[in-house]
Formats: structure tokens, C-alpha cells, sequence
């Protein structure tokens, strides 16, 4: 049995050694929010409910083109949708806001992928990559304004979202539903000079606007920024503070190495120690026999 | 005798369900998940998660902890058992597989995981850990075919000297069980951690920090409790005894564990200020004392009474308490107390059933056929054990 222990030892360290080396430095906290990263502005007071976001949307992104939506039964996100307007009727007048990833700057979505296929981009964009995914699904449960969206009735189906026009954004265009905007309801720019604009947008008109810029600090922030005339919670966005959702999550899988090494060496302890209890017994037994 | 007679109407029906479960998962890989399933973009996790993987891994635990209470701890009082409880185990890892296979949109990509690593992710742990370990267990059990082989007479099987790879993986138990409590450890409470992740749709009674502590306390208490469970069945079928003494003692160190965790729970939920939650927040809060009772206060009550303990009536109902309330506890984390997306419903289409019940039954032949054909109860390392 001398070969087990030592053999246990060699497998033991070669593994963890293995893992250890393999795990990056960063375990806890990831890449913090790119201040000059790109964002756009919703300010759904502007908003006319015009949908060419949403035509403009689904040209881009070859999705299969619907009419006009009617705002009593908006269309939700789906794997077609990837841009849609929510709709609330105050008196006699529809109020919209657009709805689309959030990219937020601690995206649950990629810390959540197995396989990395989600990735944040350092000029905002969190896009997908469908040559990693093998369809989890857990970027769905795991997105705190229930974006990602999946091909149901599809056999070979894929994770589908607004990816923020990423290929455009890289030849130096604006995203196709800022483009497309009619009113001036959507600006793009970087984040922290949106934010200005935000804030000084409201201070001009304090009547006008709820004082509270969604998106700033909202699960530790996103790329998408929203000012409106009634609160956005109340058009269906979640309710969130704003510490990021991945916190508790990047805080326990901090804790896996200590742990693997942990319970191997208390393992291995554990059996050396029951292993000489049994062989000093049984020593101890023999004597007694001997000495009789 | 009778009961010998009367087992194969059971493996016919075993049968049918696993052939109306292999049906509706052609159906899947032609129409998609939606064709077959209630899963929708606000409800993404279903019947698969909660029940073959968040119930199938925990419920699978038996393995680990009896192989780590027979080889590690020593304790050879209970070597008897631990063969089958490697058995389910590790039908439980192959199951918890194949309703992966059913559930991910594309598992013929799955080995993706294996080169990109995202050590990040709480599921990239669990599913390099259950890949692992199902490998792990596969060896534990290995001798057990092994030494079926060798009392074989086929004659293909019979000219091959079966004890060299039985010896090879008895030179390599200690590790490979060190390395099956480890591995345990890490993706039995990765599990709890996948959860973590939802803070804003998970309700305040379930969602704690301490989650993939509750995680491993109560798989490491249900393990025994399924063993109990399992036994007791498998005495019943094929009529063979199990020493009260085993599972009387198996019995006993549940109430320990279970203690810890309901005191780590409760007073994580009074440090965090939640506490009145367990009063206030109706409906769920009855969805909580339902776990609350059925698997940790009732088992904790029962198997505190010797006379419990001594009675196989009495081991078997309170193990089957540990198990539902456990299922419950599972079926409440990963779908009855998270929202996910706001105004969607969701109950499992029958079909989303069809697939469970079939892995099921597929297990149950195979543990069916396991006992028929090789030795698991009484086996040389069990003579070994009583005769040293």
C-alpha cells in the first residue's frame, strides 16, 4: 500500500499544480469599465414611436422584416427581435422606450458562459461568438434584464442579441438603430461625455425628466443610458443597485483553487491518520496475543 | 419467488418508458426544443435543470461520501454498500449526461468546453468536474465488471486474464476516491455558486452568499440517504439482507448534518436581517417551511429516536424524507424561487416528463441488469474485509 500514498501525492500535486498554473491572476475581479467606451443615450421622452430602430434593426442584422408594430402589443425580444420598443399609455399618449442589450460593464452574460463565446469588447459592444456556445442557456437565466434570447424551433439553434453593431462601430459608424433614429431620441457617443449630456439634459429641465439616469450605476453600470419623463422601471426594466450581479458568483469561484488544494491534503491526511489508527490497533492487539 | 415473477412486468414497462423517452428525443433533434418542451426566452431552464441536473447530482452523492467514509475514513462496516452506491452514482453522472444532451441546444459541441475555458464561469467548474468525475466513478466501479469477467465462462471473456486491470485499479483506489471527494466537493457546491449569479431574480429567502456551502452540506446528507433508500429497494427486489447495523449507522450521522445546515441557514438569513421573510413573504415563504420540514426538521426528529434507527420501516421513510425535501429545496432555487424573466409562466410539457421518466427507467434496467449479472453485494473485497 506504500505505493498508494505516494502515488496519491504525485497525482495530487501534478493536478493542482496543473490547474493552479492555468487559472489566470485576475479570479475575482474583472476588467474594470472602460471610461472612454462607447454608449448611447435613450431619451425616451423624444421618442415618437416611429420603429425604424426596429425596421433598421432587422435590416442590418438580416432578421425577417415585420410591418409597422401597433404599441398595444409590442413585440418582445426574441431571436428575430433583437431591438423592440417597450410601451406604457399615459392619458392619451403612448410613451416608448427601447429595449435591447443593456452591455453592461460587468456583463452577467460573460462571466456566466462556460466557454467564453460572450465576450465584452473594450469599446462596449458584449458580443457572441456562436463558433464557442453549445447552447447552455445559462447567459439567459444568468442576464439581470433578460436579453439573450434562443432559437426554440430550431434544431441547430444558437443564442441570439443585439450585438451594439459591433462590425459597424469598427469601420467607425454608429450603431444602425442610432442611425436610423428619427427624432434624436438615441445618441451615440462615449460614455462618461453621454453621461454629461444626461445630467445636464435633466438639470435643464427638471420637470420634465425623472432624476435618474438608468444605466449609470445599474448593475454596476451599462452602455446603454436612459432618461425619461416616468420612472423606466415602470415601463418593465428591472429594479437593480448597483453592485454588479457576478459579486457573489466571482467571489466563490475565487475560493475553488484554496479549496481543491484544501480538501485534497485533508483527504489525504485524513486516510494517512485512519491508516496508522488501524495499523497501531492491530499492532497493539498482536503484542497483547504474544505477551498472553 | 413471486417477487422474481413479477419483476419482469417491470422491466417491460421499464422498457416502454425508455423507448417513449428515445422517441421524443428524435423529435427534438429534427424540431428543435421548442417542439418538445415549455422552455421559452423568459423561462430558458426547465424540468431538465431542476430535476436531472440540480436533483440528479445531489441525489448522486452517495458515492462520494461512502467512498470516502469506506477508503479514506476506513470505516469497513459499511464496504458492503459501497459498491452500489458507486453504482447509482455513477449511473446518476451518466444520466445527469444525457439529459444534458436533451437540454443544450447544440451537445454535439459540448467538447467545446474543453478548449475554451471560462474559469470564471461556475458552470464551466460543474461541467469539468461532473466530465471528471463520471470518468472517476466509471474506474471506482471498474472492478466490479472486472471481477464479473473473470468468474465468466463466455468464451470470448474467459482466456483473458481479468486480474491484471483489476489489479491496476486497486493500486490507484486511494487517489481515485481522494480524487471523487474532492471533485465532489468543488461541483456539488458550484452548483450552489451557478445561482449566485442571480441576485436580482432570486428570492431573498433562498439567495445567500453561503449558497454553495448549503449546496455541499446537503448533498453530503442526502448521499447517505440515498444509499439507505437504494438498499432497502434493492433487498426488497432481489431479496438479499442488509445488516440493520449498516443502516442504522448511515442514518445516524444524517441528523448531524442536516443540523449544521438548517443552523447555517437560519442564521444567515437573521444575519442578512431576513428572517421575518420566513412569516411575511407568503406564498414562498410555505414553499421554504415545505423544505424546512419534509427534509431536515421531520428526519432530524425521526432519526434522533433509536428505536427509528434500528427498524428498516424506519431508516427507509425518514432517508425518503431527506431525498423529497431535498428535491424540493432543488425544484425551489433553480425554479420555483427565481424569476427570471418577469411575465412569463411555466410548467413542464409532457414531453419535457417523457425524457426525464426515460433516463430514469434507462437507469433502473441498468442497475437491474447490474445486480443480475455482477457482483455487487457480496463481492472479494467485501470477504477480504471480513476475513482481515
Amino acid at each position: 500500500m506504500k505505493f498508494n500514498r505516494r502515488d496519491f501525492l504525485k497525482v495530487s500535486l501534478g493536478t493542482t499544480g496543473f490547474i493552479l498554473l492555468n487559472s489566470p491572476k485576475k479570479a475575482y475581479a474583472q476588467e474594470s469599465p472602460n471610461k472612454s467606451s462607447k454608449a448611447v443615450l435613450v431619451d425616451t421622452t423624444k421618442c415618437v414611436g416611429c420603429w425604424w430602430c426596429y425596421a433598421a434593426c432587422k435590416h442590418t442584422h438580416y432578421l425577417p422584416e415585420t410591418t409597422k408594430p401597433d404599441p398595444e402589443n409590442p413585440p418582445e425580444l426574441n431571436s428575430d427581435v433583437w431591438s423592440t420598443l417597450a410601451t406604457r399609455k399615459e392619458g392619451e399618449q403612448w410613451l416608448y422606450a427601447k429595449r435591447q442589450c443593456m452591455h453592461c460593464e460587468y456583463p452577467a452574460c460573460v462571466t456566466a458562459c462556460p466557454v467564453g463565446a460572450l465576450q465584452k469588447t473594450a469599446e462596449g459592444p458584449v458580443i457572441y461568438d456562436a463558433n464557442k456556445c453549445f447552447g447552455c442557456r445559462y447567459c439567459m437565466v444568468a442576464c439581470p434584464f433578460g436579453v439573450p434570447d434562443f432559437e426554440w424551433n430550431d434544431p441547430t439553434p444558437w443564442i441570439c442579441k443585439c450585438d451594439f453593431c459591433a462590425d459597424r462601430l469598427a469601420e467607425g459608424l454608429e450603431p444602425a438603430c442610432v442611425d436610423a433614429c428619427t427624432t434624436g431620441a438615441l445618441k451615440f457617443g462615449n460614455r462618461d461625455e453621454l453621461l454629461a449630456e444626461a445630467r445636464e439634459r435633466i438639470a435643464a429641465a427638471p420637470d420634465k425628466y425623472v432624476d435618474h439616469i438608468y444605466g449609470e450605476k445599474e448593475a454596476g453600470g451599462t452602455s446603454w443610458l436612459y432618461i425619461s419623463g416616468v420612472a423606466i422601471e415602470e415601463m418593465g426594466f428591472p429594479s437593480l443597485d448597483s453592485k454588479p450581479v457576478t459579486v457573489n458568483a466571482q467571489r466563490a469561484m475565487g475560493a475553488v483553487p484554496p479549496v481543491l488544494l484544501g480538501a485534497a491534503a485533508t483527504m489525504a491526511g485524513i486516510y494517512w491518520l485512519c491508516k496508522r489508527r488501524d495499523k497501531m490497533s492491530r499492532i497493539k492487539t498482536t503484542k497483547k496475543e504474544a505477551a498472553k | 419467488m413471486q417477487k422474481k415473477r413479477s419483476f419482469p412486468i417491470g422491466t417491460s414497462i421499464l422498457t416502454i418508458l425508455v423507448i417513449l423517452g428515445l422517441a421524443v428525443m428524435i423529435h427534438r433533434f429534427i424540431n428543435g426544443l421548442g417542439a418538445i418542451s415549455n422552455l421559452s426566452d423568459g423561462r430558458p431552464w426547465g424540468l431538465w435543470i431542476s430535476f436531472d441536473l440540480y436533483c440528479g447530482v445531489a441525489l448522486a452523492a452517495g458515492g462520494f461520501t461512502l467512498a470516502g467514509a469506506v477508503y479514506i475514513l476506513r470505516l469497513e462496516k459499511y464496504r458492503p454498500v459501497v459498491r452500489p452506491a458507486i453504482l447509482t452514482a455513477f449511473l446518476g453522472y451518466t444520466l445527469v449526461i444525457l439529459a444534458l444532451l436533451v437540454d443544450l441546444g447544440q451537445p454535439w459541441y459540448i467538447w467545446h468546453i474543453i478548449i475554451n475555458w471560462n474559469v470564471h464561469s461556475p458552470l464551466f467548474e460543474v461541467g469539468m468536474c461532473v466530465m471528471t468525475y463520471t470518468a472517476v466513478l466509471a474506474l471506482e466501479f471498474s472492478p466490479a465488471v472486472f471481477e464479473g469477467l473473470s468468474r465468466s465462462n463466455l468464451p470470448a471473456v474467459k482466456h483473458i486474464n481479468w486480474r491484471v486491470p483489476w489489479g491496476v485499479i486497486r493500486a490507484i483506489q486511494i487517489p481515485l476516491v481522494i480524487a471523487g471527494v474532492v471533485l465532489s466537493t468543488l461541483h456539488q457546491s458550484s452548483l450552489g455558486s451557478m445561482l449566485l449569479m442571480m441576485p436580482a431574480t432570486m428570492h431573498a429567502l433562498w439567495y445567500s452568499p453561503i449558497l454553495p456551502v448549503l449546496f455541499l452540506l446537503s448533498a453530503i446528507a442526502v448521499g447517505p440517504a440515498m444509499v439507505v433508500f437504494e438498499s432497502a429497494l434493492s433487498t426488497r427486489v432481489f431479496s438479499h439482507k442488509l445488516d440493520i447495523d449498516i443502516l442504522g449507522g448511515l442514518a445516524k450521522i444524517i441528523p448531524y448534518i442536516l443540523g449544521l445546515y438548517f443552523l447555517l441557514k437560519f442564521f444567515e438569513l437573521m444575519a442578512v436581517g431576513e428572517i421575518g421573510l420566513i412569516f411575511t413573504a407568503y406564498p414562498q415563504n410555505l414553499l421554504w417551511w415545505g423544505e424546512i420540514i419534509i427534509g431536515v426538521i421531520l428526519p432530524i426528529i425521526l432519526l434522533s429516536f433509536p428505536d427509528v434507527r434500528q427498524s428498516h420501516k424506519g431508516v427507509f421513510w425518514a432517508s425518503v424524507l431527506v431525498i423529497l425535501g431535498l428535491m424540493f429545496n432543488r425544484f425551489n432555487v433553480s425554479m420555483l424561487a427565481l424569476g427570471m424573466r418577469p411575465g412569463y409562466i411555466y410548467f413542464p410539457h409532457w414531453m419535457e416528463f417523457a425524457v426525464s421518466i426515460g433516463l430514469v427507467a434507462d437507469a433502473l434496467l441498468v442497475v437491474w441488469l447490474a445486480y443480475r449479472f455482477l457482483p455487487i453485494i457480496q463481492h472479494e473485497e467485501v470477504v477480504e474485509a471480513k476475513a482481515s
